[in-house]
């Protein structure tokens, strides 16, 4: 190719700056919007959707929510062009944030599809939204703990997995859930730390370091569930914790089941949401962290031990995780599967670098992948001419858009990945 | 002399053994090299005794004793051992009495039967050792981009589709056309699959850790839905039609050992990664992206290209991994065909330090285990998942040298643990 | 009177080199103590030891009279030691308040920061020393010479009276240089002590109180400033005579080989870094390119040598169009890299020399015909090259990361010097190297010109610039100030030139590149 010739480099540069590919990827779901849903809906066809759920503390009830499918598949298609347009003249300052938003506008035009000429119950299945988001935003805080200090925690998937058999033995044995939680935390806070000393100590490669993580947790769990839980069955039958309506707020519509109706461990998530944003912005230790995540030499000529701050972040980034594999078990029906946790701990991390490695953000993010996943599975109930692998598939790709949309802008910790070497 | 660049100098000394090598005598060159993994493996497989001993509830319920009968509950411990390592290596290299009788009956009578059973253990490790060789090659050329491909099992599974589809659709092919084309397809299909984590990796900058992984769950859903649906065989299991004698690689011994000429193949395509890895320029730019991506770019290389173009390769090898599996072993796909091939692959890179002639070596040995674990799974009761709990620890003790040599209390290992294929997520 | 800091014996060893060898040092109350040598003489790893950064392997350190031990800069700190790094130590995303704070919080309800509190001390440390900066402003967008004033603050937070500063004037202009030591001498006439640690032989002369001059890791001599003489210490500080100037003809300039024209480039964050550069550079002439770091010359070379796109303009080399050339065209159109982090960018450190030697000439007869690699026509031209730069190795097969810094460059010098070129963007090209280097590399970017080679150099060092160059461009903040003639410019000139003054005379022959 002669120089100066009109290349591949000079297109790319002149006319398809970020932004732009951004407005045109806007435009383009705006289109998947009309020619996926619109053509398949009739005339006049109404979704109805339930927002009164009949199970756990009943709140308030409120009228349905009937909209014409048509119209309003053609609306929500009209707010991605419109963000598509905007994107592409003016530019918004959050292209990311946006992201999301149109993520949700998607999914939502596809439950109006989905639901033309049926009745659907809206909040079941935002309340089971918030039921799976939780390991997800489990392992995001899992990896916002140990990648602020600059250690990737490639590991979320193998230590939700091992918490999650050993909460299911301690607690069958003791019949308690309790001691299965505790149980969790410790098998977390070990693994941990056990990555940490390879990291730190060791200066393994983080990634490699983690898959090794992985791969015996894997193995060691399926090891185990073979060998013991095949013979004793007693051992994987544990009692789980019931959902707790907080009074007043769980009888709020929509809000009370999604929020405040529901087990401790989702308690737990939403309170570490909560703490973790505290600390890392606003204590002492959180600018400790986040300075030996930037820059550790600065944070070592201050006389921060760079090396405890790594350590003990790690560890408690196991802990939340093992907390997180609890949730697999006790938080839901008390019985350990092999590979249950079916790479929820990797899209943690996606949720993590989707919300900027921030705590809040990656909560939302948990939410977008929550909600995907709960459609997957709502969807078989309204017979959606779609086969299920394909359905199943959903939150994975999700993942995928939502990385490759995003990753280029998100800045991660300077440090992260790279051992910190004391001379 | 900075400290910076002694730390970098640190870093780097080890990364080429190849170049480094030539300097050292030859004696000290395979310590060097061999030494590290032979003494992983073993400290694996040592520590891997106390998983057995937990598995059999029996005697884990004995263990209650040991401080009153010490006696008895060690001499159970040690005859489970001696029975679960004995079934490892008679399944994995089988018998040498036996051999040796075969081989005499065969050369006194003519009569094989007795030589063919012996070698039944020999014939699993080679047959086993196949598909390894190839996805460990495929792990294996994407760490010498700095590329993490984790993928490689969804990338097998697509490739086995692939190849599967080819060698059932189309029928009445002389073998000569038919199996090379199945062949291609496998490995074709794999270069697509993983391209797409390299494309994403090369223009959006998403992780190919995370995108691999994320591709492994689609391909895995994809898969059962062709098996369930499309290519699915008429009867109530989800298999696929039988592929045609003439996509088979060529069977190489009789009835009932399996080995194929698969095997070859993968020594073949070893020297061939190989020899484009090093003696090609592709492969100079592949390495070079790999060690120093901003050099490649200074020197005028396209990182975008390069990625893409080693993660297809490496896609390509997978692919081959799962459809040597299908055409040599099976020939017809299952849902569950691949028993964790892709995700073994990354220990045998690490153990085979990203070089061919070790993957191949690495791949031997894992063969070895994997036909002795299943005898062990037979004779002595103990899942197969215990060679997962073996990989594990056999890449945390190949990646971190320093433990192996707390552990063996042995300088000669070389610190070396701190290659980097860690670049953050974003670029 | 007991002196406030004494180095005894201090001994330090790294592998296969002797970097601290017996060295004593004392630093009085009060005193500027200027720390000289070249690079690699051992001055950071001493300050390093004395900062609790390294461990010293003999020798013993005395604060006021008494033996101390320092485990840690926490030990350092809590005996009132203070240093500003060479590289700064501050964390680009987070504001001047927490970069100060850190490791030392206010804090308020336990654990929880007190960032008003914070603040309001720095701001009336601020005031006291005459150290202007915004307490809530983010590290990353402040100007370096503003960065530093953090980094003093940061000491002056935590009470230090005893001062290290690392090569403090690397990043500052001649000007900034002035104000900066005004800061020393207030410091210092308030009770504190100050390290100085330079290799700038005019910074001794107009600051120390006394100098002590290392090399190869030895106390070479201690003296003052009036008892002694530039080219003294220069002799003390490389161990022979040392030629300060460069000898070089006049230059004889030829037809323009890159030609420069309204070039804007936006650094990795999207801010625009070069605005608007016209700039030609002729054959057979050196141009310099002046200016303090990070004021885009880094980016400007990038964009000529195709190694970021421009947002607009257009870079023409021997009349061809290559503004969105890649840097294979670059090379292509017979034009020759040496990369400003010869580590970073210019070698593979794993690599062999042999490799490294044809870096970025693999794809090429004879290295390679077609895609297949030719190994006889490489381990040649490694051969050869290696005996002509002198490139000090023990084989064409060690890894370069074994090399020192000045024979990595040379691996650079004779992969870029070794081919037909006629243009030559060299940046920073002995940054970091020892004086016997630095003389060779000048030698060789001298010769080229000679040879009619169009050469552009990028120094942040104004002595070389004003040493090598025939015609200087100062630039300050992605624009080009001025282009003078070397023998017309004056360090004063420049100096106000790389501050941003564009002085009224120098205007008229600035704007024109010189046609």
């Amino acid at each position: 190719m002669a120089p100066g010739t009109l290349d591949w480099a000079t297109i790319r540069h002149r006319y398809l700056r970020r932004e732009q590919v951004l407005g045109i990827v806007y435009l383009l779901f705006a289109i998947a919007i009309w020619t996926l849903f619109l053509p398949h809906v009739e005339a006049g066809a109404k979704a109805k959707f339930g927002l009164n759920v009949v199970t756990g503390v009943k709140p308030i009830p409120v009228p349905d929510l009937v909209v014409p499918a048509r119209e309003t598949i053609l609306l929500l298609g009209f707010i991605a062009a419109f963000m598509g347009g905007w994107q592409l003249s003016r530019g918004f300052k959050e292209p990311q944030a946006l992201l999301a938003v149109l993520l949700v506008i998607f999914l939502l035009a596809f439950l109006v599809w989905a639901t033309a000429g049926k009745s659907f119950n809206l909040t079941g299945m935002l309340a089971s939204t918030v039921l799976r988001a939780t390991p997800i935003a489990f392992g995001a805080l899992s990896g916002v703990w140990c990648e602020r200090t600059a250690v990737i925690n490639i590991a979320i998937e193998g230590m939700m997995l091992s918490s999650a058999f050993t909460s299911v033995v301690i607690a069958s044995a003791t019949g308690s859930p309790y001691w299965g939680l505790l149980a969790a935390i410790v098998t977390g806070a070990v693994l941990g730390l056990v990555l940490a000393v390879l990291a730190i100590r060791f200066r393994v490669d983080q990634i490699i370091a983690g898959t090794a993580i992985n791969i015996f947790a894997i193995g060691l769990t399926s090891f185990l569930s073979h060998s013991w839980l095949s013979v004793r069955q007693d051992l994987n039958a544990a009692p789980n914790f019931k959902p707790i309506p907080i009074p007043l707020l769980a009888k709020i519509p929509v809000l009370g089941p999604m929020f405040f109706d529901v087990n401790l461990i989702v308690y737990i998530m939403f309170a570490l949401v909560i703490i973790t944003h505290i600390i890392l912005f606003h204590t002492r230790w959180g600018l400790r962290m986040r300075a030996v995540g930037e820059h550790p030499k600065a944070a070592d000529t201050l006389g921060i031990n760079v090396y405890l701050t790594r350590y003990i972040s790690v560890t408690i980034g196991g802990i939340i995780a093992g907390i997180g594999g609890a949730y697999f078990t006790l938080g839901s029906v008390g019985r350990f599967d092999e590979v249950m946790t079916a790479g929820k701990g990797f899209i943690g991390l996606a949720a993590m670098i989707f919300g900027k490695w921030t705590p809040i953000g990656g909560f939302i993010a948990s939410f977008i992948f929550g909600l995907a996943d709960a459609l997957q599975v709502k969807m078989a109930i309204l017979r959606v001419p779609i086969p299920s692998e394909f359905l199943l598939m959903a939150p994975y790709l999700v993942t995928i858009i939502v990385l490759s949309g995003v990753v280029g802008r998100a800045v991660p910790p300077a440090a992260d990945g790279q051992p910190y070497v004391k001379e | 002399m900075s400290t910076q660049e002694k730390k970098r100098q640190e870093h780097n000394k080890e990364q080429q053994p190849a170049e480094a090598a030539k300097t050292l005598p030859w004696w000290r060159v395979v310590l060097d090299v061999a030494l590290l993994p032979f003494l992983a493996i073993i400290t694996a497989l040592a520590l891997s005794s106390i998983f057995i001993i937990i598995s059999d509830t029996e005697l884990l319920a004995l263990w209650r004793h040991v401080f009153s009968e010490p006696g008895v509950v060690l001499s159970a411990s040690l005859k489970k051992l001696e029975l679960s390592y004995g079934a490892l290596i008679s399944g994995g290299l089988g018998n040498p009495s036996a051999i040796w009788d075969g081989l005499r009956t065969w050369i006194q009578t003519g009569d094989s039967t007795k030589l063919i059973t012996s070698l039944e253990g020999i014939d699993r490790t080679l047959v086993y050792s196949t598909p390894y060789i190839f996805a460990g090659l495929a792990v294996a050329l994407g760490f010498r981009c700095g590329l993490f491909n984790i993928g490689v099992e969804g990338q097998l599974f697509v490739g086995a589709m692939a190849a599967t589809y080819i060698g059932y659709s189309i029928k009445g092919l002389p073998m000569l056309i038919h199996l090379p084309l199945a062949l291609t397809a496998g490995a074709l299909a794999g270069a697509i699959w993983s391209a797409i984590a390299g494309l994403l990796k090369a223009y959006t900058g998403a992780h190919e850790v995370v995108t691999t992984i994320m591709l492994n769950y689609v391909a895995f859903r994809l898969s059962d839905y062709m098996l369930t649906g499309p290519m699915k065989r008429s009867g109530f299991n989800p298999v696929s039609p039988p592929v045609e004698k003439s996509a088979w690689l060529p069977k190489l011994a009789p009835d009932p050992l399996r080995f194929h000429a698969g095997f070859f193949l993968a020594l073949i395509v070893a020297y061939f990664v190989y020899w484009f890895l090093w003696k090609s320029t592709w492969g100079f730019e592949i390495r070079t992206v790999g060690a120093n991506p901003n050099a490649a770019r200074y020197a005028g290389m396209s990182i975008a290209k390069n990625f893409i173009l080693a993660m297809a390769v490496s896609g390509a090898l997978a692919g081959l991994s799962g459809t040597s599996e299908i055409l040599g072993v099976n020939h017809f796909m299952a849902q569950a065909f691949s028993s964790g091939y892709g995700f073994d692959s990354i220990a045998l890179a690490l153990l085979g330090k990203s070089h061919p002639l070790g993957v191949v070596l690495a791949s031997l040995l894992w063969g070895f285990l994997r036909a002795g674990a299943t005898r062990m799974q037979s004779a002595a009761d103990i899942p197969i998942d215990i060679v997962q709990i073996i990989q594990g620890m056999v890449i945390v003790f190949v990646a971190a040298p320093a433990l192996v040599r707390m552990i063996w209390r042995i300088r000669a290992i070389a610190e070396e643990g701190e290659t980097i294929f860690t670049r953050g997520w974003g670029t | 009177m007991t002196p406030v800091l004494e180095l005894r014996n201090i001994t330090k060893r790294f592998p296969g080199v002797l970097a601290n060898d017996h060295i004593n040092l004392t630093l009085e109350e009060g005193e500027i103590h200027a720390l000289l040598g070249e690079n690699g003489a051992g001055k950071t790893t001493l300050m390093n030891i004395l900062y609790g950064l390294y461990k010293a392997d003999e020798g013993e350190i005395l604060v006021r009279g008494k033996p101390v031990e320092i485990r840690s800069p926490s030990d350092a700190i809590a005996l009132g030691i203070g240093m500003v790094h060479q590289h700064f130590m501050l964390v680009p995303v987070m504001t001047v308040t927490e970069n100060i704070m850190l490791g030392a919080e206010v804090t308020k309800f336990g654990p929880f920061l007190d960032r008003a509190a914070a603040a309001q001390r720095i701001r009336e440390l601020s005031r006291t020393y005459g150290l202007e900066v915004d307490p809530e402003a983010y590290i990353k967008d402040l100007p370096v010479g503003v960065q530093q004033r953090v980094e003093i603050l940061k000491l002056l937070y935590r009470k230090a009276d005893i001062l290290i500063l690392d090569e403090p004037t690397a990043v500052l202009t001649p000007q900034e240089v002035e104000e900066l030591f005004e800061v020393i001498r207030s410091l210092v006439a308030k009770g504190n002590s100050v390290i100085f640690i330079t290799h700038k032989l005019k910074e001794v002369m107009a600051i120390a109180d006394r100098v002590t001059v290392l090399r190869r890791g030895r106390v070479v001599g201690t003296t003052r400033p009036e008892e002694t003489t530039e080219e003294e210490l220069a002799a003390m500080m490389v161990g022979r005579e040392v030629s300060l100037v460069v000898e070089k003809k006049p230059a004889r300039p030829g037809d323009v080989v890159l030609s420069v024209r309204d070039l804007h480039v936006r650094d990795e964050r999207g801010e625009p870094a070069v605005r608007g550069v016209d700039l030609d550079v002729r054959a057979g002439e050196i141009v310099g390119i002046a200016g303090v770091q990070g004021n885009g010359q880094t980016e400007l070379v990038e964009a000529i040598t195709g190694l970021r796109e421009p947002e607009k303009g257009t870079i023409h080399i021997k009349g061809v169009d290559v503004t969105w050339a890649s840097s294979r065209q670059f090379f292509e159109q017979g034009a020759a890299h040496v990369p400003e982090d010869r580590q970073r960018d210019g070698l593979v450190l794993s690599y062999p020399v042999r490799d490294n030697l044809i870096l970025n000439m693999y794809y090429k007869p004879p290295f390679a015909i077609g895609f297949r690699i030719q190994e006889k026509p490489i381990e040649e031209n490694a051969r050869r090259l290696v005996q002509e730069f002198d490139i000090r190795t023990p084989d064409i097969y060690t890894p370069v990361a074994n090399l020192s810094g000045g024979n990595q460059q040379k691996v650079i010098v004779a992969r870029e010097f070794s081919r037909p070129i006629d243009l030559l963007v060299a940046s920073q090209p002995t940054r970091g190297l020892d004086v016997g280097s630095i003389e060779y590399i000048h030698k060789r970017l001298v010769a080229k010109r000679d040879e009619g080679c169009a050469v552009l150099l990028v120094s942040s060092e104004l002595d070389e610039i004003m040493a090598l160059s025939d015609r200087i461009a100062v630039m300050y903040e992605g624009e080009i100030m001025a282009v003078i003639p070397a023998e017309e410019a004056t360090r004063e000139q420049l100096g106000l030139l790389m501050a941003g003054v564009r002085p009224e005379e120098t205007s008229e022959k600035a704007q024109a590149p010189a046609a």
